[in-house]
């Protein structure tokens, strides 16, 4: 539990979400969020179920439009205005993300999943598909460099093993990590992970918290949701609370367990008090 | 029950028997219910010229025998057989070793085919038939088995390939290798030009507007009379030279026959023909296949796999359907153009919806995604369909039982696995059970 993100002058924020505001209808799913996530933190959104988290993390994913406010990703140091950006886009600006109902290509092996997110490097290589179809040099280039790259994120989540496997046969606590190796393959600043600990064992979980900080100290910063008060405690550097779309709390870990609000929210005192 | 029948005590065997003759009963009853109306009564025409009603229980009543019989001789069978056995992963592993070589064995028949001791004009003709269609099934691959979008009118590309050609040929005097990729690329355009609207749509509602496009094109083709001939369609259409060398009877040293100084003989062009759709399927296959192995193949795989985990990957959804629309479509022009010359006619009737249908049969049937399956699947059904002839009326029936019984015994087609298109180790097949079959 390093409080890093606060205390380090030298980080710079790199996602800030201004007013985000997200109506279904008559129904508002996000009000008026604003919080910033640092560079090299791992930052947590938790909340009671139905609080917007997963729809805050379809907007910032681009899975929907918000309705008002503004996200920007900064990278390199020049902001990135991610509602503006179109679905597929905002994965090459920068983000990547897991679901919390994993959704990896099942009857591709572990390998292929793995090169299907390099899909827009290898793509580029291929000389519009006539070189890749001829065999060019190029090409093999960049097919080699993308394998050792997905070699080197299945070493890196224990998986080099299971490489030739399909996906859909490997077990959910190793899916689980291969969902998070694909993402890491997009080559993000910024990596979301929804729910990533969702039917995990105490080992799974300890794990999965080492990988996290491994992959938050090979340089990329990572906001995830979770409903489990006990791993966001352990390994995030912030935390933000969502009650009924609103933010209700924002610090480091201890900080906000010890808010009145926060302990009021998860316990639902607060609803009719 | 057939699982317990094989583990009753002789005890509780009496009560299975029993259950067996009932279930078998209730069998014969629906089929007597369904054969009193079908087969049980038949309006003839009597000798005085009159309408009268004939009746034949005794054909029902073998029917309905026979019906019984079956069920009963099913349910035995499965009860001796015991469990069936779950495991088709190993089962999947010995077919593609077999499949291994049932690929190299087929090509080699295909190349020496005109060769072979007995093959005549009727063998080469269904030979080029065949593979017509296991071009448009590996075509249609692309589409379906790739990329996991139902297309039920792929006949409108054959379509405009053929006309492409008809219509480039008889006009401008063009040779078949200039309208040849032209075709091609009129079809991949009419493909994109499909794909746009579509490309919101997935699953049912996707056929169904496939399916619309397919009968426009055709009606398009019926009604605009001043280009297309309208249902007279295009005659004339010039028959393909061996690179500028005529197929002539004449014997001249501009023919091919002379040229070659051989005797000129009507069989020359056949097998010209042969040879020109095997090398166009072969070359529809080889693209396939390096194209499964490239980002772009592996994207259609995985959208048909998951659509929303492409998008989170930063895949441009949009323009990956219409490279497999496109693709698809151009290798479904390339088979019309071919179709164009071979015949020297077309007609709005040779591509109606029943085309679509066959060509999307012989890939379900041969296991989305599968080039052998596919061939194999072609040959069955095509080749199946013109030696069941002399059956007459009852060869749709041969037909749809075949079929039936492919997709009972399996339902995933032929070759249900799947091969990885990369492997670090050995190359695996991924049984059927974890492949998607793509929703559109």
């Amino acid at each position: 539990m390093s409080a890093k993100g606060a205390a380090d002058p030298m980080t710079a924020p790199i996602l800030q979400a201004e007013g985000l505001t997200m109506r279904f209808g008559g129904l508002t799913a996000v009000d008026a969020v604003s919080f910033t996530a640092m560079q090299g933190d791992i930052t947590a959104i938790i909340g009671p179920n139905g609080a917007g988290k997963t729809t805050m993390f379809n907007c910032i994913t681009g899975f929907y439009r918000p309705t008002e406010g503004a996200l920007r990703l900064m990278r390199d140091g020049a902001p990135v205005e991610l509602q503006r950006l179109a679905g597929h886009r905002i994965a090459r600006a920068g983000v990547a993300r897991t679901f919390q109902n994993i959704r990896l290509f099942q009857g591709m092996t572990a390998l292929e999943n793995l090169l299907v997110a390099q899909h827009n490097t290898l793509m580029a290589s291929t000389g519009f598909g006539i070189g890749a179809l001829l065999g060019a040099p190029g090409y093999r280039r960049a097919e080699k460099l993308a394998i050792a790259k997905a070699v080197r994120w299945l070493e890196a989540t224990g998986l080099i093993d299971r490489a030739d496997d399909p996906a859909g046969a490997l077990p959910y606590g190793q899916q689980r990590r291969l969902e998070i190796a694909r993402a890491m393959c997009t080559d993000p600043v910024l990596l979301c992970l929804d729910e990533p600990a969702a039917g995990l064992n105490p080992r799974e979980s300890e794990e999965l918290a080492t990988l996290l900080r491994a992959i938050r100290d090979g340089g990329c910063s990572i906001l995830l949701i979770e409903h489990d008060m006990g791993v966001v405690m352990g390994i995030s550097d912030r935390v933000v609370v969502l009650d009924h779309g609103r933010k209700i709390a924002d610090g480091p870990p201890a900080e906000v367990r010890a808010d009145a609000k926060v302990i009021a929210a998860y316990l639902g005192e607060g609803d009719d008090a | 029950m057939n699982g317990e029948v094989a583990a009753i005590t002789m005890a509780a065997r009496p009560k299975v028997a029993a259950a067996a003759v009932k279930d078998a009963a209730i069998t014969a009853l629906v089929a007597l219910g369904l054969f009193v109306p079908i087969v049980g009564l038949r309006t003839d025409v009597s000798s005085a010229g009159t309408l009268y009603l004939r009746e034949r229980w005794g054909d029902v009543a073998i029917l309905v025998v026979l019906a019984f019989a079956g069920r009963l001789g099913l349910l035995t069978w499965r009860g001796l057989r015991g469990e069936a056995k779950p495991a088709t992963a190993a089962r999947t592993a010995l077919l593609a070793r077999a499949g291994t070589f049932v690929a190299p064995l087929l090509l080699g028949l295909a190349v020496v085919l005109p060769f072979m001791p007995g093959t005549g004009r009727y063998e080469l003709d269904l030979g080029i038939l065949v593979l017509t269609y296991v071009m448009l099934g590996w075509g249609l691959n692309i589409v379906v088995g790739l990329a996991g979008l139902l297309d039920l009118g792929y006949v409108a590309f054959y379509a405009v390939g053929a006309y492409s050609y008809a219509l480039l040929a008889t006009t401008f005097g063009w040779s078949f290798w200039i309208c040849l990729p032209l075709a091609g690329i009129l079809a991949a355009f009419w493909g994109v030009l499909l794909g746009f609207p579509v490309l919101r749509l997935r699953g049912d509602y996707l056929a169904i507007v496939t399916l619309a496009f397919g009968e426009i094109i055709r009606v398009v083709l019926i009604n605009w009379a001043s280009l297309t001939g309208g249902p007279n369609g295009i005659t004339g259409i010039p028959r393909p030279s061996f690179f500028g060398l005529p197929f002539s009877m004449s014997g001249e040293p501009d023919t091919f026959a002379g040229f070659f100084g051989i005797e000129p003989s009507p069989v020359h062009r056949v097998i010209f023909l042969y040879y020109l759709i095997l090398i166009l399927a072969l070359l529809t296959n080889w693209v396939s296949i390096r194209l499964r192995r490239q980002p772009l193949g592996r994207a259609w795989e995985a959208l048909r796999e998951d659509e929303i985990a492409c998008r989170a990957l930063g895949i441009n959804i949009t323009n990956t359907k219409l490279t497999a629309f496109a693709i698809g479509a151009m290798f479904g022009g390339f088979a019309g153009a071919f179709f164009a010359t071979r015949q020297g006619f077309i007609s709005p009737e040779s591509f109606t919806f029943i085309e679509s249908a066959i060509i999307l049969a012989i890939v379900v049937l041969g296991g989305m995604g599968s080039q052998i399956g596919i061939a194999i699947a072609a040959l069955v059904m095509i080749g199946g369909f013109e030696v069941f002839r002399d059956l007459d009326e009852w060869r749709m029936l041969v037909f749809g039982g075949a079929m039936v019984l492919i997709m009972v015994v399996r339902p995933r087609g032929l070759v249900g696995s799947r091969t990885p298109t990369i492997a670090l180790g050995a190359r695996r097949a991924i049984g059927a059970e974890h492949v998607g079959e793509g929703r559109g």
